[in-house]
């Protein structure tokens, strides 16, 4: 067996923000109608969470279910029980329409934290992040300069950030440049 | 600079983030259709100064399409909603008559 590594392998920048590789994360897309009770029961059954309202993000202990489109969710979980949730998923959705699959491996996910996180995002991104604008528990999906990304803020005000594998060079580039000392607006405080 | 709401997961945003797909309410002319018909689906393009119907994807957000009535001129957009009607909603058409009275789009008015 290969060794699985993430596309940034450990990246790490310090600046007005920090940030870093989340490291390796099991991330399952998942499909289907979020409004039927098979649905609910299976996402409970395989992440031990609900399925959350438009646009949120319902965090467990290693886990989280996010509300991607009005059809989609992503469910995060452990790397090495990716396998195990989707089994867990199928069995629960038997004879529905639906579908869950593993991206783990299709993703880079990030973490942007520090007082300069909001900043750092909001240069990058055409969304308000002031605190009243953005508070934990939503999930934006918009343009982060030239690619698409997702991220949401957690209680401890740290963004989780998603997107494409094939851009994890241009996404860490670009957050680390809107996160150069020197560069700060101050514009959130 | 257009700021619109994407009628399917509710984000108000820039337009840079969504992206412009064509003409909306096109009846298509497919295999089997006469050339007249085909030329007129494929090539004859409403151009107005004015109120416009387009349909759009939030390309960098929930990836879904949906139809927007905007305004050529002042770039003002007068609303979105899903792309599965065959007509704009009642409360669309009023807001464009409300500032365009007597505005024509071919079958609407």
């Amino acid at each position: 067996m290969s060794e699985a590594v993430t596309p940034l392998n450990g990246a790490r920048f310090e600046g007005l923000a920090t940030i870093e590789d989340a490291g390796l994360t099991g991330m399952i897309t998942l499909r289907g109608n979020l409004a039927s009770k098979e649905m609910k029961a299976a996402v409970k059954k395989a992440v031990g969470l609900g399925v959350p309202a438009q646009r949120q993000v319902l965090s467990g202990q290693g886990s989280a279910v996010l509300w991607m489109s009005p059809d989609e969710l992503l469910l995060i979980c452990a790397r090495d029980g990716v396998a195990e949730t989707i089994a867990t998923l199928e069995e629960a959705l038997k004879g529905q329409h639906f579908l869950a699959h593993d991206v783990s491996d299709a993703r880079t996910y990030l973490h942007v934290s520090g007082a300069g996180a909001r900043e750092a995002l909001a240069k990058l991104c055409p969304v308000d992040l002031s605190p009243q604008a953005f508070t934990p528990g939503m999930v934006r999906r918009t343009r982060m300069a030239q690619v698409p990304a997702a991220f949401w803020l957690d209680d401890r005000g740290v963004f989780h950030l998603i997107c494409f594998r094939s851009v994890a060079d241009y996404a860490f580039g670009v957050l680390r440049d809107a996160a150069l000392p020197g560069g700060e607006v101050g514009v959130y405080g | 600079m257009l700021i619109l709401t994407c009628p399917c997961c509710g984000v108000t945003g820039e337009e840079t983030e969504f992206h412009q797909g064509g003409e909306a309410h096109l009846k298509r002319f497919g295999p089997g259709s006469t050339d007249d018909d085909f030329h007129t689906y494929m090539f004859a393009k409403e151009n107005p100064k004015g109120a416009h119907f387009e349909r759009w994807r939030h390309n960098n957000g929930c990836g879904k399409w949906f139809i927007m009535a905007r305004d050529t001129l002042t770039l003002e957009v007068y609303g979105t909603y899903p792309a599965q009607t065959h007509e704009p909603p009642k409360h669309i058409r009023d807001a464009i008559t409300a500032k365009r009275p007597g505005w024509t789009w071919r079958a609407f008015a």
